[in-house]
């Protein structure tokens, strides 16, 4: 994109929103000199970190004897439960309800253990691999218990109990209804009804997790450096358990971070100890997360078991939707928002007039659960979906046109679904082009050539199948998210987010909605991210949410910042001040630029000043802004899905010939990385529809432990994608913008599963699981067989 | 993830390591390629007090032919050495065609024949291939060297015949009678990953068209590497036409008793197993067709 | 007989250290490893070439790809110790100066890279590759790709990075197509 140049010759500021631009952070990170944590240079006397974790899914730790740990050379502390007791406080649930069952989830375990995984103590030593030394020798009596491994074992009568002395395995029950979907039910035409059972696994970043800290005694304040999503909550998280003021401690997401998905924003008892262990033995100290430790012990999404029942009438159009759910909520609740998010999600983009949506979110003995990427949209997806192409099946309707028939139409917005977001708001959705999302997609995918050759091939015995699925995304939540902007002595705008980047390109995109909200060249500003001893308040990075809300607060600021620096300018060139414009790093008028000052020059007389010299009567003194943006309630992005596939009876291999994503996020900050976004969430969705499972056994071993045991999709695995943009700005914000992240992740496992029980009709095999496997194939074949 | 403390020894000669070997025995361990070995050190699965390394061993790195015809292979000869050979590939295409199956090219740079057949995965490529070749493997210890043959060298899970104080010097094989086609394949969930079935088969055919010999070895369905004999007996005076894959494929089904784990349950493996057979079977039989054609 | 070097249970980690030279990205470097530790931490910690990293530290994600004597290898399932003597190549050697190989360029126009944590691992896999011979077909560059992962990008700008620069320093096909 090239500037255009004015007859005076100095260039004018390119358009930067909309624009395909490269990122700035590439240089560092493809010449090895990327900063994440483990590649910061520590101080010399750091010391290294290695937790011993429960092996037991349930138990009662009896005693634990550390005397021989600590007698390994090079050890310099090995901490319980009980050592860390004066910051043993409950970690509060990111995401909460009224009727919760509360059990406090503590830093390290003390009295018992409720997950393989849980830490029970830490060694700190010279060196990582001293450390682990040190961790194998340590002695834990412990005496086993039953151990809960499923929702089903969770419900059950007369269960065991995951925590001993509470009421149930029931963390939550709660029930959303619009309409009067009984009556609905009662009366309607047509009634079908099928369980789905869909498994998700953990987010499996790249870089595990990370946390180091260095305490300074002189001045009380203790610095952490955390592989983290959300720096300003784990911020307010330690302050609340050590009881020190908010400002003593700074929390820094370093500039590079491994990768997020929604594990990183959580808040894990290892971010407690390890600062608190530095504190106590004066030494900064490192714990940089292995893979076995993240495979069990990070959290993760599992299983959801959706009973769903759909209403209709001979045309197909729906009356009412009912899905009770149970989700495995593992053995805390450290956030509620997966299930409550699934909760709302289902409806989709369908006028449904009656709902009933009910969640068991239930207690196990594993791993607590909590967002990847998704975070609970697709297994309502995969209900909703499976469920259209079943009523489509049903009525020997087309899929695509059942969903034509049921879909929001684009002059229906803001449309009121009914029900409540997870953020307390009335689940209204903003804007949206539905009909079109999936005409577009359709049209792509060549769905009329597809079903024409479909019936070709199946005369020929070739199982072809293809599945859509359409979505409605939540994000862009509130509460706030905030930037400061400030005009540096050097004379450059600095762009300061609260939120973290993990691979977003943060560094680029907010400097190109810099530029366009100041009419500046992009090369004069700079953006900064994720240290709270640089902006005091945030939120963090997660649901889609950051470009909707950072960005109008980025925009906001740069606009009062240009402002001030106009009323700048206009006192020291003694012209009113009114249609200054920026030419280069120059503040000047647009038809005559003959006099103009810099911004180094103006930062001099706003900023610096002159010791003990009145200023100017006009400039307002120290060009800094902030701003806070609000959200009025969740911006509702949406896509469409479909896929064609091929599948080998004999096998179970499943080929994917061809995919097609339709993505609406509103406005399109920078194509080249919201593409990437998309096409990087569909990856994650290809290995939920067919490749990632995270297995437990009856006592809640986890079985699959290690990428030995558990396939990530490579390249020969994800597919190549035709994608295509709608835009139908949000209301909600100045920019119009909506989340990009999940969009290619969302529906993957239910086009999947449509595509592969659709290549299988002819042997009237069911897919009923996700994700689709070959094995599962083959047995819902052999299954169809009887 | 960081491996246990050990003692480390680089032995200089043969003579060194087999030395070694019989005064540490039991708490050591090989380290060749490392490919398998050093993950199980960084799991901690295993705590061998020595581990000796043989990498820097003289004559061991490179394979050569027999004098009577086929190949000997010895310990360090490296997955990828072996796979860009185009000797080898002409002679022993079994063997090429399962190693560019084996993970992915990095761990194939590093990784040993020898190594994967010490190491004796049932569900790995080598130990199938090596049984279905019929290869012999070369055992050392200080008090001397012995021969044993693929079908008496695999005995239980990771458990082969090579005592403690002993070495894997080399595997040989003999070359192919004329008339032989060979295939190998496999399914994974990806490609690279462990198998959840693959079959190894070289067919010998007579002059008549039909096969004179044969042999059909599995991965992934047993303790071990297995010879399914019923489908190798099945097949012998056969002409390999329809009737006989389908028998075979039956027979394979019949011939088997998988395990089921998270992957994949036994019912699957089972069939998956007797589709790979009639599949490599009939690549086989094309591949006769093609020369006979030609 | 005695063991080359003793690392037995009563010496911390730098005591039964050894030295380790090696040639990385053309210039002779040394440090001192203890016999259990990885080539990735030696690499990482020892000569503070940081660029390569610990992904899983058991062979499969690939975000430790380094060249040892030629050869795309797993720096974690080496032993600091087999490396003495060797050439290796890592990360911070591909780029001249400032000037990035045609590889990283490919990868930047691309968008190939997101949080960045796996690319040296992608970059050093892809240089070997590339090495051998052309890559003409994209289902070719996915097999190359193969051997690593990525959980930010989708490995589509990987693709077209693959195929760009294989064209660049192979030429074209004689249709001037990518497959």
């Amino acid at each position: 994109m090239s500037a255009r140049k004015t007859t005076a010759g100095a260039d004018v500021p390119p358009k930067m929103i909309g624009a395909r631009i490269e990122r700035r952070e590439d240089f560092r990170l493809l010449t090895g000199r990327g900063k994440f944590l483990d590649d910061l240079e520590m101080p010399e006397d750091t010391c290294e970190a290695a937790f011993l974790r429960s092996p037991h899914g349930h138990a009662r730790v009896l005693r634990i004897d550390t005397s021989a740990a600590l007698d390994v050379p090079g050890v310099l502390g090995v901490f319980t439960g009980e050592d860390v007791r004066p910051m043993m406080k409950p970690l509060p649930a990111k995401v909460a309800h009224p009727d919760l069952q509360e059990i406090p989830r503590l830093p390290m375990a003390l009295d018992a253990v409720h997950y393989v995984g849980e830490p029970v103590a830490v060694v700190i030593a010279s060196s990582r691999y001293v450390a682990e030394d040190a961790v194998d020798l340590i002695d834990v009596d412990y005496e086993p218990l039953p151990a809960i491994s499923s929702t089903a074992a969770a419900l059950a009568r007369n269960a065991p109990l995951v925590h001993e002395g509470a009421r149930d395995n029931i963390a939550v029950h709660v029930t959303q209804r619009a309409g009067d979907p009984d009556a609905a039910f009662a009366t309607a035409p047509h009634v079908l009804s099928e369980t789905f059972t869909v498994v998700r696994s953990g987010g499996h970043s790249m870089e595990c997790r990370a946390v180091a800290a260095r305490f300074d005694s002189v001045t009380g304040q203790l610095v952490v450096w955390d592989s983290t999503q959300a720096p300003h909550y784990a911020r307010n998280a330690l302050s609340a358990l050590y009881d020190m003021p908010e400002d003593d401690i700074r929390l820094i997401a370093p500039p590079d971070v491994g990768g997020g998905f929604g594990p990183k924003a959580q808040f894990y008892g290892e971010e407690a100890v390890i600062p608190w262990v530095a504190m106590q033995l004066r030494r900064p100290v490192k714990w940089i997360e292995d893979r076995r430790e993240n495979f069990i012990s990070a959290m993760m999404e599992r299983t959801q078991t959706h009973r769903v029942q759909v209403a209709f009438d001979d045309d197909g159009k729906l009356i009412a939707l009912k899905d009770v759910f149970e989700h495995d909520q593992g053995a805390y609740v450290a956030g509620l928002q997966v299930p409550m998010i699934t909760l709302s999600t289902v409806p989709g983009q369908y006028k449904i007039p009656n709902i009933h949506t009910e969640l068991y979110a239930c207690f196990t003995n594993m791993v607590p659960t909590s967002s990847v990427r998704g975070a609970g949209r697709p297994q309502a997806v995969a209900a909703m979906e499976r469920m259209m192409d079943r009523v489509a099946e049903y009525l020997r309707l087309d899929p695509a046109e059942l969903r034509r028939r049921n879909l929001i139409q684009a002059d229906e917005f803001p449309y009121k679904v009914g029900l409540m977001f997870r953020d307390g708001s009335p689940l209204t959705y903003d804007s949206g082009n539905y009909p079109e999302l999936l005409r577009g997609t359709l049209e792509r995918l060549g769905y009329d050539e597809w079903r024409a050759r479909q019936a070709e091939l199946r005369a020929q015995g070739r199982l072809i199948g293809v599945g859509i699925a359409c979505y409605v995304e939540g994000c862009g939540l509130g509460p706030y998210e905030g930037a400061k902007a400030r005009l540096t002595n050097s004379g450059e705008v600095l762009v300061t987010l609260a939120a973290a980047p993990q691979g977003q390109g943060y560094e680029t995109v907010y400097a190109q909605i810099a530029a366009d909200a100041m009419g500046l060249d992009m090369r004069y500003i700079k953006v900064t991210t994720g240290d709270t001893g640089r902006i005091p308040f945030g939120q963090g990075t997660f649901a889609s949410r950051i470009t909707a809300t950072a960005g109008p607060a980025v925009l906001q600021a740069c606009q009062q910042l240009r402002d001030r620096i106009f009323t700048t300018a206009a006192v020291m060139l003694k012209v009113e001040g009114e249609n200054f414009v920026f030419r280069g790093d120059r503040v000047t008028l647009p038809d005559d630029e003959s006099a103009g000052v810099t911004l180094r020059q103006i930062t001099q007389v706003a900023n610096v000043g002159k010791h003990g010299i009145t200023l100017a009567r006009g400039v307002p003194a120290g060009l800094e802004t902030s701003s806070y943006f609000a959200p009025e309630r969740a911006a509702y992005a949406s896509g469409a899905h479909a896929a064609v596939v091929e599948v080998d009876p004999e096998t179970g291999r499943t080929q994917i010939l061809k995919y097609v994503i339709g993505h609406d996020c509103g406005t399109v900050i920078n194509p080249l990385l919201v593409d990437g976004q998309v096409l990087g969430g569909f990856a994650a969705g290809i290995g939920n529809a067919m490749y990632e499972e995270q297995f437990y056994d009856a006592s809640a071993q986890p079985l699959t432990t290690s990428y030995l045991d558990f396939s990530l999709p490579s390249a020969v695995e994800v597919p190549p994608v035709e994608l295509f943009h709608v835009q139908s700005p949000s209301p909600l914000n100045p920019l119009g913008a909506k989340g990009a992240g999940e969009g290619g992740t969302i529906p993957a496992p239910a086009t999947v599963a449509n595509a592969v029980e659709d290549a299988l009709r002819p042997l009237g095999a069911r897919i009923n699981e996700m994700p689709v496997t070959p094995p599962k194939i083959v047995g819902a074949i052999t299954a169809a067989r009887r | 993830m960081k491996p246990p403390r050990f003692a480390y020894h680089a032995p200089a000669t043969v003579g060194e390591a087999l030395e070694l070997l019989g005064g540490y025995g039991d708490q050591s361990k090989v380290l060749a390629g490392g490919q398998s070995l050093i993950p199980v050190l960084s799991f901690r699965l295993s705590a061998p007090e020595h581990l000796i390394d043989i990498n820097r061993l003289p004559g061991l790195g490179e394979f050569s032919r027999l004098p009577a015809g086929g190949w000997r292979i010895p310990a360090l000869v490296r997955q990828r050495q072996a796979e860009r050979s185009a000797a080898l590939a002409e002679s022993a295409p079994l063997l090429t065609e399962a190693l560019a199956q084996v993970a992915h090219p990095q761990i194939r740079n590093r990784g040993t024949i020898c190594g994967s057949l010490a190491h004796a995965d049932s569900s790995a490529e080598m130990p199938a291939v090596m049984l279905a070749l019929n290869a012999r493997m070369t055992i050392a210890s200080a008090s001397g060297t012995r021969v044993v043959g693929a079908d008496d060298f695999f005995l239980f899970h990771m458990t082969t015949a090579i005592s403690p104080d002993e070495l894997l010097l080399a595997v040989e094989f003999d070359d192919a009678a004329p008339r032989t086609y060979t295939s190998f394949t496999e399914f994974a969930p990806r490609k690279g990953d462990f198998c959840l079935a693959g079959v190894a088969a070289t067919v010998t055919f007579g002059e008549d068209g039909t096969v004179a010999d044969c042999r059909v070895a599995a991965a992934g369905v047993a303790a071990t590497p297995l010879r399914l004999r019923p489908v190798e007996d099945l097949i012998t005076g056969s002409a390999l036409d329809a009737d006989a894959l389908t028998a075979a494929q039956r027979a394979a089904r019949d011939a088997v008793n998988p395990p089921g784990d998270v992957h994949a349950d036994a019912a699957y493996r089972r069939q998956l197993v007797s589709v790979l057979v009639r599949r490599a079977l009939s690549a086989v039989k094309a591949k006769k067709e093609s020369d006979d054609g030609a | 007989m005695e063991p080359d070097v003793l690392d037995g249970p009563d010496t911390t980690d730098r005591a039964g250290a050894r030295v380790v030279s090696v040639i990385v990205n053309g210039e002779r470097r040394g440090g001192l490893a203890p016999v259990r530790m990885t080539l990735a931490d030696f690499v990482r910690h020892e000569l503070g070439l940081t660029g390569t990293h610990l992904g899983c530290e058991h062979g499969v994600c690939g975000a430790c790809t380094i060249i040892l004597d030629g050869a795309a290898v797993r720096s974690c399932l080496l032993l600091a110790i087999q490396a003495d003597g060797a050439t290796i190549e890592t990360v911070e050697g591909l780029a001249e100066g400032d000037e990035l190989s045609p590889l990283q360029q490919a990868f930047h126009r691309n968008h190939a890279l997101q949080c960045g944590f796996c690319t040296g691992g992608f970059l050093m896999s892809i240089t070997a590759a590339l090495r051998d011979g052309p890559v003409t077909a994209d289902d070719e560059a996915r097999e190359v790709l193969s051997g690593n992962i990525c959980r930010c990008t989708g490995y589509a700008g990987m693709v077209r990075a693959v195929r760009e620069t294989s064209d660049e320093i192979y030429g074209a096909d004689r249709n001037g197509e990518r497959g």
